[in-house]
C-alpha cells in the first residue's frame, strides 16, 4: 500500500506540472490567433479609440504574462473568469454543459466498456471462430465510419420510425429517465465509435497471455476455458485494456463536437467551438483547461488501476 | 469416483500404456513428425526416466502421456491407455476432469508456470475446488501439510505469498506441491529442476523423490541430465529425434548401455582435456587487482576481487547466479567502471571505461556469449557478422576479408561455401555458437571471455564446443576467462579455478587441486551437489548431510 501512496503523491505532482505546462500552451495558442475581440465586438466602423476603451475594461492591453499569471491564479481559486462575449461568469456557462458532457460520457461508458470487453474476451476464447470474425468486422467498420454518418445512420433507422428523438436537448430539470430516453442515440453512436478500440485491445492482451506458460498450467491442471479467460488471462491483461478504456474515456469528454451537434446536444465541445467563433479567450481556455484535466486525471486513474492490481508492483520485496 | 475418470483397474495391471505414437508438429506449414511411433509402459507408483537432447520429443510424449498436444502439434497415431481410457477417444470435457485431478504435471520454469496475479496458495485450491474434490479450509490444511513436508519455511504463511515473493527453488517445490494437490495416480515431471542452480537443485530433488515415495505416485521424469535421472527414475529411456534409441532399469542403463548414441551421451561427461602446468615468474595477460564494483553508489556485486590469468591458460569462474561472475566480465569489458581497483592487461593498466581505450586494446579483449540466438543480429548474413570485426580492427577489406572469413569458417569447422550466406536462423544453435566464436576471434585478441557459451546447449554440441575452443587456444595462444556454472565444464576445460561466492572470491587454485579436498565449505557444498552417475549417490548425500543440510539451508548456516 505504501508504494501505491508514494506512487499516487508522484503522479498527482507530474499531473500538476503537466496542467500548468499545458495552461502556458493554451494561453500561448490563444494569444496566437488572428483577430482581436475588441474589434470583432465593436465591427470593423471602430473608431481606435473605442477600442482603445474597450480593451482597457477587459484587461486586455496588459503584456501577455501579466494577463497569464492573474487567469492562471483565478482558474487556482476556481475563478473562471467573465465570458468576454456573454459578459457572464463563465463557471455559470461551463457547469451545465459540463453536466451533460459527463452523463453522455458515463452514460456510453456504462454500455461500452462492459460490452467492449465482455466482446473482447468471448473473441479470445473462441478465436478464428465465426463469432470472432463477426464482432471483429463490425467493431472495425463501425470505427472507420465518420461520427456524424454513423449518428444519422442511427437517426435515419432509428428516429425516424419514432423509437428514439433525434434530438437531445436537455437541461438540469430533466427527469433522469427522461435523459436518458433523449440522449439514447447520441450515446449509442458513441459506443459504436468506442467499442471497436477497447474490444480489439482487450482480445489482443488476452491472446498474448493466452500463449504463456502458466495458461497452459491451468490447461494442464484441468480448469475450464472461461475460467482460464476470467481468472488467469483477464487479470495479467488489465493494465493495456485499462489504459485504452481511460483513452477512449478521455475521448468522449473531449472530442465529441460533431455528435453533440448531430443530435443538439448541450454539450461542452460546442460551448468551446462557439468561444473560438467569437474569439472568447477565456472560455476557450477554461474548456480547454477542463480538457486537458480529464485526460490528466484518467490517465492517473488508468495507471493506479494498472498499479493495485498488480502485486509484483505492489507487494515489492 | 465418477465413472467418466476411469476405474481403478488391478494393481497388476499398467497405469499408462502407450503404443506406437506418432505425433506431427507443424513447422512453416508443413507437418513434420516429432515422434515416430513409441510404445510406453509404466506402473503404479514407477517413474520412468526420459532421456534425449533438446528436440529428441521428450516434452511432446510427457504431454501426450496427459492426452494433451500443444498448438501445432497432433497425434496422427497410436493409442494412449491411461488405467483402462483410452484417452484419444474422450472427449475435452473427460480429459479436463482427468488432467491435474489423476495425472499432474510440473514444468520447467515454475517462475513461468505460475500465474503471477494470484496467491500460490489460491493456485494450489483451484484444482481440489475446480474438480469437486475438497472444500476450500480442507484444501489449505492439505496445502500446508505439503508444504512442511516439503522443507517449506512457515508452510502456515507460504502459501500466502505471491510467485514473486519465494525464491527460485520453493517455487519448483510449490509446483510439485500443486501437482500433488488432487493426489493423482501420474506426475508428469518436465525439467523440473533445469533451471535452478546445483545447490537449489538438489532440495528439489531431494523433495520431488520424497514426495512421490510417500504418496507411492506414479511418475514420468524428463531431463537431458543423466546423473539427475539416475537419481530419480527406476527405470530410463533415452530418446532421439522422436524415435527410442533403448530402455533399461536405470542400473544397467548406466553401467552397460546398448546401443552407441547412449553411450556418446555417457562418454560426454568424462571428456577432460589435460590441465597445462601453472605458470610462474611471467607478466599475466590480464590481471584483476582488487576489483570493487556495482551498480548503484551503495551495493558491491564485486568485493576485493583479485587473480591473474596467464597467456594460454582458462581459467573458470564458478559461482551460482547472483555470485557477481557476469559482473566480472563487465568490469574487465570496460561496461562497468569499478569503484576500486584496476585491470591490467600485459602489464600496463587499461583505462576504466571502453571510451577511453584504444581501438588496439578492445580489440585484444573479446567475448562469447551465452545465447548465440540473440548475440548474432538475425538481419545480417554470416559473411557480414564475421567481416565486421575483421574490417573494423584489421582495417582488412575486398578479397583479403572475404579470405580472411572463409579461414575463420575453416577454423571453426564450418564449410565456407555451404555456410557464408546463411542468416543466423538458417544454422542449429551449437552452429550459431561456433560463428559467435569466429566473431570474436576475427579480430585476433589474445583474450576471450566465454560467458557460459555452452550452458544454452546439449551435452554432446557442448562437447563440440569445449574441444574447438581448446583446439583454438592452442592454435592461437589464447586465453580465456571461463564463466560457468557447470562444474562438468569447468573439469573439461579450466586449468585454474576461482570460485565465487556473493561477490567475493571463496577460493582459488589449479584445477588438479580444487577437485581435491580441503576445501572452503562453499565449494564443498558447490562440488558436492553436483549429482554423479551413481543411483543411489542422492541417497548417500543425505544420508551423511542429512535433508536439513542441503541447499539454501546449508548455504544459510555458513553465513
Amino acid at each position: 500500500m505504501k508504494n501505491l501512496a508514494i506512487m499516487i503523491i508522484k503522479r498527482l505532482g507530474l499531473g500538476v506540472l503537466t496542467l500548468i505546462l499545458l495552461s502556458l500552451l493554451i494561453f500561448l495558442s490563444v494569444e496566437a490567433l488572428p483577430g482581436d475581440l475588441a474589434q470583432e465586438i465593436l465591427g470593423q466602423q471602430a473608431t481606435p479609440s473605442a477600442v482603445a476603451a474597450i480593451r482597457r475594461e477587459l484587461g486586455l492591453d496588459l503584456p501577455p504574462h501579466i494577463r497569464y499569471v492573474e487567469w492562471l491564479g483565478g482558474m487556482l481559486q476556481g475563478d473562471f473568469g467573465n465570458s468576454l462575449a456573454l459578459k457572464r461568469p463563465i463557471i455559470d456557462l461551463i457547469t451545465p454543459r459540463l453536466q451533460n458532457t459527463l452523463f453522455l460520457t458515463l452514460y456510453t461508458a456504462c454500455i461500452a466498456v462492459p460490452l467492449a470487453i465482455i466482446l473482447g474476451m468471448m473473441a479470445s476464447l473462441f478465436r478464428n471462430s465465426y463469432f470472432d470474425r463477426i464482432s471483429n468486422a463490425t467493431a472495425l467498420s463501425a470505427i472507420s465510419m465518420p461520427e456524424f454518418l454513423v449518428g444519422y445512420l442511427l437517426i435515419y433507422f432509428l428516429a425516424l420510425s419514432g423509437y428514439f428523438p433525434s434530438m437531445a436537448n436537455i437541461t438540469p430539470a430533466t427527469p433522469l429517465l427522461d435523459k436518458l430516453y433523449a440522449c439514447f442515440l447520441p450515446a449509442l453512436t458513441l459506443t459504436l465509435v468506442v467499442t471497436a478500440h477497447m474490444m480489439r485491445m482487450t482480445r489482443a492482451a488476452i491472446i498474448n497471455i493466452l500463449a504463456l506458460p502458466y495458461i497452459e498450467m491451468a490447461h494442464l491442471k484441468g480448469i475450464k476455458p472461461s475460467r482460464i479467460i476470467f481468472w488467469h488471462a483477464l487479470p495479467n491483461a488489465l493494465a493495456p485494456i485499462v489504459n485504452v478504456v481511460a483513452l477512449n474515456l478521455a475521448y468522449l469528454i473531449t472530442g465529441v463536437v460533431i455528435v453533440e451537434i448531430v443530435f443538439v446536444f448541450p454539450g461542452l465541445g460546442q460551448l468551446m467551438v462557439d468561444g473560438v467563433r467569437f474569439r472568447d479567450v477565456p472560455v476557450v481556455q477554461a474548456s480547454s483547461l477542463i480538457f486537458a484535466s480529464a485526460y490528466v486525471g484518467l490517465n492517473l486513474v488508468a495507471d493506479i488501476i494498472s498499479t493495485a492490481t498488480n502485486p509484483r508492483l505492489m507487494r515489492q520485496k | 469416483m465418477a465413472e467418466n475418470v476411469g476405474n481403478k483397474a488391478s494393481d497388476s495391471e499398467p497405469l499408462l500404456t502407450m503404443r506406437n505414437i506418432h505425433i506431427k508438429g507443424l513447422s512453416d506449414e508443413t507437418w513434420v513428425d516429432i515422434i515416430n511411433g513409441i510404445d510406453l509402459d509404466l506402473n503404479r507408483g514407477e517413474v520412468l526416466g526420459l532421456i534425449g537432447e533438446s528436440g529428441a520429443g521428450k516434452s511432446t510424449l510427457g504431454l501426450a502421456a496427459m492426452g494433451f498436444c500443444r498448438d501445432g502439434c497432433k497425434i496422427t497415431d497410436g493409442s494412449i491407455i491411461f488405467d483402462g481410457l483410452d484417452l484419444l477417444a474422450q472427449s475435452k470435457r473427460d480429459l479436463r476432469k482427468l488432467r491435474g485431478r489423476r495425472i499432474a504435471y510440473v514444468a520447467q520454469s515454475a517462475a513461468a508456470s505460475f500465474n503471477p496475479a494470484h496467491k500460490l496458495i489460491d493456485q494450489f485450491c483451484e484444482g481440489p475446488l475446480k474438480h469437486g474434490l475438497m472444500e476450500k479450509a480442507q484444501a489449505v490444511s492439505y496445502a500446508t501439510d505439503l508444504y512442511s513436508r516439503m522443507n517449506l519455511p512457515e508452510p502456515e504463511l507460504f502459501g500466502y505469498r505471491y510467485p514473486h515473493e519465494v525464491s527460485g527453488g520453493q517455487l519448483q517445490r510449490a509446483m510439485t506441491g500443486m501437482a500433488l494437490a488432487c493426489r493423482p495416480d501420474l506426475i508428469i515431471f518436465d525439467e523440473p529442476t533445469t533451471a535452478l542452480d546445483v545447490t537449489t537443485q538438489i532440495e528439489v530433488l531431494a523433495a520431488i523423490r520424497d514426495i512421490v515415495k510417500q504418496f507411492d505416485t506414479a511418475a514420468i521424469y524428463i531431463s537431458h541430465d543423466l546423473a539427475v535421472v539416475a537419481q530419480m527414475a527406476d527405470k530410463i529411456k533415452v530418446l532421439l529425434k522422436g524415435d527410442e534409441v533403448e530402455q533399461a532399469d536405470t542400473a544397467t542403463m548406466l553401467d552397460k548401455p546398448q546401443q552407441e548414441y547412449t553411450k556418446s551421451l555417457w562418454a560426454v561427461r568424462k571428456y577432460a582435456r589435460a590441465e597445462q602446468k601453472p605458470v610462474s615468474g611471467q607478466v599475466p595477460v590480464i590481471e584483476i587487482e582488487n576489483v570493487m564494483a556495482g551498480y548503484d553508489k551503495t551495493t558491491d556485486i564485486l568485493k576485493e576481487v583479485s587473480f591473474p590469468i596467464h597467456k594460454r591458460r582458462t581459467v573458470a569462474v564458478v559461482g551460482e547466479s547472483g555470485s557477481g561472475k557476469s559482473t566480472l566480465a563487465r568490469v574487465i569489458t570496460g561496461l562497468l567502471t569499478p569503484r576500486e581497483g584496476s585491470i591490467r592487461f600485459e602489464g600496463s593498466a587499461l583505462p576504466d571505461s571502453y571510451h577511453a581505450r584504444s581501438k588496439d586494446q578492445l580489440r585484444r579483449i573479446q567475448m562469447i556469449y551465452q545465447m548465440a540466438d540473440t548475440a548474432l543480429n538475425p538481419k545480417l548474413r554470416i559473411r557480414d557478422l564475421i567481416a565486421r570485426p575483421a574490417s573494423m580492427y584489421l582495417g582488412l577489406s575486398g578479397k583479403a576479408l572475404n579470405d580472411r572469413v572463409c579461414d575463420l569458417l575453416h577454423m571453426i569447422e564450418l564449410e565456407p561455401d555451404q555456410y557464408i550466406d546463411r542468416l543466423p536462423s538458417e544454422l542449429s544453435g551449437g552452429q550459431k555458437q561456433r560463428i559467435g566464436i569466429a566473431r570474436a576471434i576475427a579480430a585476433e585478441p589474445s583474450f576471450i571471455i566465454c560467458d557460459e557459451v555452452t550452458s544454452a546447449l546439449d551435452q554432446l554440441v557442448a562437447e563440440g564446443i569445449l574441444k574447438l575452443l581448446d583446439r583454438l587456444q592452442s592454435e592461437l595462444d589464447l586465453s580465456y576467462m571461463f564463466i560457468t556454472h557447470d562444474l562438468a565444464t569447468v573439469r573439461a576445460i579450466a586449468d585454474e579455478v576461482v570460485v565465487m561466492k556473493d561477490g567475493t572470491v571463496v577460493e582459488q587454485g589449479p584445477k588438479s587441486e580444487m577437485f581435491i579436498p580441503p576445501h572452503h565449505p562453499y565449494t564443498e557444498l558447490l562440488l558436492g551437489s553436483v549429482p554423479e552417475m551413481d543411483p543411489k549417490w542422492l541417497d548417500h548425500l543425505l544420508d551423511s548431510r542429512g535433508a536439513d543440510n542441503i541447499g539454501d539451508a546449508a548455504i544459510a548456516k555458513m553465513l
